[in-house]
């Protein structure tokens, strides 16, 4: 097997007075896409925040690369190239596309090689340069929200649900965008969309109730129908 | 949602005593005495001032428990309190002295103020309870100081800064002969006169106990399981599909209401209705101290926050007036103990008991171990 | 954001949308008012008032938007505030009364300087202290900092008494210019000049610095500040303490403003500090200078047109603008 660059081990969280995940054990291999599958409430988004350090795993080992990043600072986190789309993209919606994706570049200046191909990947970028963010449509929001993960140097992108309430064309057009990214970094994606998850990942592990109930690769999954019924009848069919 | 609540162990061992049920067992012991001592407090406490701090006692436990529903069941901060209080105690006031000394003023005069309290509870509530928390803080502040600016303009009602004296029903009289002994005179029971004094003070305790005991019915009916879900989880009740704007109006609204109803209590046992007794900001913090110190969402908590707080306001400062005297001499330590100065060793402990014990006494006491 | 109806929108926008509202609040009033030179006079007073209090509210609103704390111990800092200048300017009496511009202005910014200095410590103070250990914890932060108010205030009776105080004002500032018929204070227009210079400051490191791009960042999603790698505790002491500098400096301007100053004057003004927030919007400096203007402007009309109304009109301000845009006039975040 080849280098892991992120190992998760028997991650307990508790969001409250919830226990939410009860030891999700991961390892999540240098370059490509991970996909991690689940029902609403499984825990998917509970694990990328607890990787991230905004909830804190009450047992449990996160490392990084061969930092053990558990109990470090959300920012220090960030600081060592992990960076982080949630659910709802955490767009800056007062700030401009510029602004959003200035904040995300370490020296608050442009590596314009980067920027080059943010924009080839998505033209709307260039286009609304200067525009608030809050008045982009949902997709071009999206894709704000990558860019600014992508416009530092980074080893591993966490990904929260990219394709919720996107359109069918946009969805396709992330497919490819996603491609170009996971070809020199690692994307960790939580998603409910299985076509979508499906063409991307290489590996994949399935969160149920807070516990991981099946890992494997993408293919084995995707051939066997069986397996798919049972692990993701419920989501598919909230789904659709 | 801060604190992340570490899996306490279940605390089942049979060796040893359950230490919340130690504490449940203090506490209601404690509120049973003071009720105790409330219902037969003229007999009790015989001299002018204690009766006065018994009645009021009675009132603000009313008027505590119910911003207890807000503050403490709901999680809504207002600080209009005193101004739902202070609507009840000035329309009974208003009337009483528009309308002169009669049960018809009283009836009038407080439902008008019980009504003027719920449409504007319903107005500030309906307007800004869907926003922030903390926002509907200021909005609430604001209103309580506009309010409060009317009272002392509206000289020509209200009499301004120097409030309303008025006169009672007879009944509440003190020269009103409750019993008489064979000669005519006024009967006295284990030596207290069975006067007008007597029948006002235990309106004042029934309809305060009925009140309270209105308030735990509520808190235990269905209404406060809702609300206590939405103070735990707001998204969560939300998702449920519980409507969390109209039920905490209604509950702003009926904390309103019982607020105004013990205004209409303290403008009958004081026959003085005033800003300062009634509107003040100062009240606004005695209650939320009392409410704290006692042990928010605990109902009983208030009780004893209640009688704490108004104990240390009487007396405490006599206490301080001799630490000042005893010491002193030695530089400053008189200055800050002044009698003047208690409210800066209660912000002080305040302080110290939000951080450290953010459940008050009562809440302390029970939940142990209880979580 | 519910914007109001669409027919209106589009007339109201091209006349300059809500920033335009002080400006037809004078134009309303002027007929109300009756007479030009009464009119004028009230409005610069209004525009002086609003711009004192611009500098109070500003501060809350940022440390409002930005770290979600609604901090009541704001009202001692514009005490303090007031009564430290009242303080220095006592102590200086021969620079105040002296015939020397210099020498008056020497004494004013000795004064505003230790006023926004002591904010600036008390505010690191505040925050490391009592605001710090219950962030996200909005109850108890309210019950702290109300804890905070309470003994501040009492600290401010045991250091200067009970009685008012009055405060010098520099000679020179004292006069008035006179237009035609039209009397404005000079301490008026030093007070509206020092506010626009504060706003202009605050504007522009908000709009053209890093620090102010994280601070506006911060007020919308203070998880993802961090998530791009940054630190948000720190922005959130340096703006507390900012924010607590400009509400002595508030303070000490009104002090010289009112000329007698008592204990209760923070909490007073304070509530004027929340509407102000309130309808200007949280955490914009923008919206807090529309309101205190707006507020400024109300109360001297008002004050003017129906005396006993004055707090009142202000409530009802508040209320209107509520009811048309619940989350203010220019909220940094849309709803």
């Amino acid at each position: 097997m080849s280098e892991h660059i992120l190992r998760l081990d028997d991650i307990h969280t508790d969001i409250g007075q919830y226990h939410v995940l009860h030891g999700i054990s991961l390892e999540v291999p240098e370059g490509g896409v991970y996909v991690l599958l689940g029902r609403n409430g499984a825990g998917k988004t509970t694990t990328l925040r607890t990787i991230m350090g905004l909830w804190r795993a009450r047992q449990g080992a996160i490392v990084f690369r061969h930092h053990d990043i558990t109990a470090l600072h959300t920012s220090d986190i960030a600081r060592l190239g992990i960076a982080y789309v949630p659910e709802n993209m955490g767009i800056f919606g007062g700030l401009t596309v510029e602004e959003n994706m200035r904040l995300a570049s370490a020296a608050g200046g442009f590596d314009d090689n980067r920027l080059q191909r943010i924009f080839a990947l998505f033209p709307a970028m260039e286009k609304f340069w200067a525009t608030p963010a809050r008045s982009l449509s949902g997709g071009q929001k999206q894709m704000l929200a990558i860019s600014r993960a992508i416009i530092e140097p980074r080893e591993l992108i966490l990904i929260d649900e990219p394709t919720k309430g996107l359109a069918p064309a946009i969805i396709r057009a992330m497919i490819d965008a996603f491609r170009e990214i996971a070809a020199e970094t690692t994307i960790l994606l939580v998603e409910q969309n299985f076509l979508f998850a499906s063409s991307l990942g290489a590996n994949v592990s399935v969160i149920d109730d807070g516990r991981i109930a099946h890992s494997g690769t993408m293919p084995d999954l995707v051939a066997d129908n069986e397996l798919q019924t049972r692990l993701l009848s419920l989501s598919l069919d909230a789904h659709q | 949602m801060s604190q992340m609540e570490l899996a306490s162990g279940p605390t089942a061992d049979p060796a040893r005593p359950d230490p919340a049920r130690n504490g449940r067992v203090i506490v209601y012991g404690l509120v049973g005495l003071i009720g105790l001592a409330l219902a037969f407090a003229p007999f009790l406490f015989q001299d002018v001032r204690a009766g006065q701090v018994a009645a009021r006692i009675c009132v603000f436990i009313v008027l505590v428990a119910s911003y207890d529903l807000l503050i403490g069941y709901t999680g809504i901060v207002s600080f209009a309190h005193t101004m739902f209080f202070g609507l009840g105690a000035y329309g009974t006031a208003i009337a009483l002295k528009q309308m002169g000394a009669g049960w018809d003023a009283i009836i009038v005069g407080g439902a008008a103020g019980i009504i003027a309290a719920a449409l504007l509870a319903a107005l500030i509530g309906v307007l800004s309870l869907r926003v922030k928390a903390i926002f509907f803080a200021m909005v609430t502040l604001a209103a309580a100081s506009v309010m409060l600016v009317l009272a002392s303009q509206l000289s020509g009602i209200t009499n301004g800064e120097d409030g309303l004296v008025y006169q009672v029903p007879r009944l509440f009289k003190p020269a009103m002969k409750l019993m008489t002994d064979a000669d005519g005179k006024v009967l006295k029971i284990m030596g207290v006169s069975m006067n007008g004094k007597i029948t006002a003070y235990y309106f004042v305790f029934i309809a305060s106990a009925l009140l309270f005991w209105a308030m735990m019915r509520i808190v235990r009916s269905p209404l406060g399981t809702v609300l206590e879900a939405i103070r735990e989880n707001e998204m969560r009740a939300e998702a449920i599909g519980y409507k969390v704007v109209a039920y905490r109006t209604a509950v702003f609204v009926i904390a309103a209401v019982i607020a105004a109803c013990a205004g209409i209590l303290w403008a009958v046992w004081l026959r003085y209705t005033g800003p300062d007794t009634t509107l003040s900001f100062s009240i606004m913090i005695d209650i939320l101290l009392m409410v704290v110190i006692g042990g928010m969402g605990t109902m009983v908590g208030s009780v004893i926050g209640v009688v704490l707080m108004s104990l240390a306001q009487f007396y405490l400062k006599d206490l301080m007036q001799l630490a000042a005297s005893a010491t002193e001499g030695i530089s400053v330590l008189p200055h800050l103990l002044e009698p003047d100065r208690w409210l800066l060793w209660l912000g002080l402990l305040f302080i110290l008991l939000v951080y450290f014990f953010p459940a008050g006494i009562a809440g302390t006491l029970m939940k142990k171990g209880n979580h | 954001m519910p914007s109001g109806p669409n027919i209106s929108t589009s007339l109201f926008d091209r006349i300059g949308g809500v920033n335009a509202l002080p400006v037809l609040l004078m134009i309303v009033a002027l007929p109300l008012v009756g007479s030009l030179s009464s009119w004028a006079t009230l409005t610069f007073a209004g525009l002086a008032m609003g711009m004192m209090i611009f500098l109070m509210a500003s501060g809350l609103s940022l440390v409002f938007g930005l770290m979600d704390v609604l901090n009541f111990g704001h009202s001692a800092f514009i005490t303090f505030g007031a009564f430290i200048a009242a303080t220095v300017l006592l102590a200086l009496g021969a620079w105040v009364e002296a015939d020397s511009l210099t020498l008056n202005f020497l004494a004013l910014f000795a004064a505003i300087g230790a006023a926004s200095l002591f904010g600036l410590v008390a505010g690191w103070f505040f925050e490391r202290v009592i605001v710090r250990p219950v962030y996200r914890d909005h109850l108890r932060q309210i019950l702290i900092t109300i804890g905070a108010l309470i003994i501040a205030e009492q600290l401010i009776l045991a250091i200067w008494g009970g009685a008012p105080i009055a405060v010098p004002r520099p000679a020179l500032l004292n006069g008035s210019i006179i237009i035609g018929d039209v009397a404005i204070e000079i301490y008026r227009i030093f007070a509206f000049f020092l506010g626009l210079a504060v706003f202009l400051a605050l504007y522009l490191v908000l709009n053209r610095t890093r620090i102010g791009l994280l601070i506006r960042a911060g007020v919308e999603n203070r998880e993802m500040v961090e998530a791009l790698g940054f630190r948000i505790e720190r922005i959130f002491i340096a703006v507390f303490m900012v924010g607590s500098a400009l509400a002595a400096m508030g303070g000490a301007m009104w002090a010289g403003y009112q000329g007698l100053i008592s204990g209760t004057l923070g909490g007073e003004l304070l509530v004027l500090v929340f509407i102000v927030v309130i309808i200007g919007g949280l955490g914009s400096i923008e919206g807090s200078l529309l309101g205190a203007l707006m507020v400024g402007l109300m109360g001297n009309y008002i004050a003017f047109i129906f005396p006993k109304l004055a707090l009142a009109s202000n409530m009802l301000l508040m209320l209107v603008i509520l009811l048309w845009r619940p989350w203010g006039l220019k909220p940094a975040v849309g709803g």
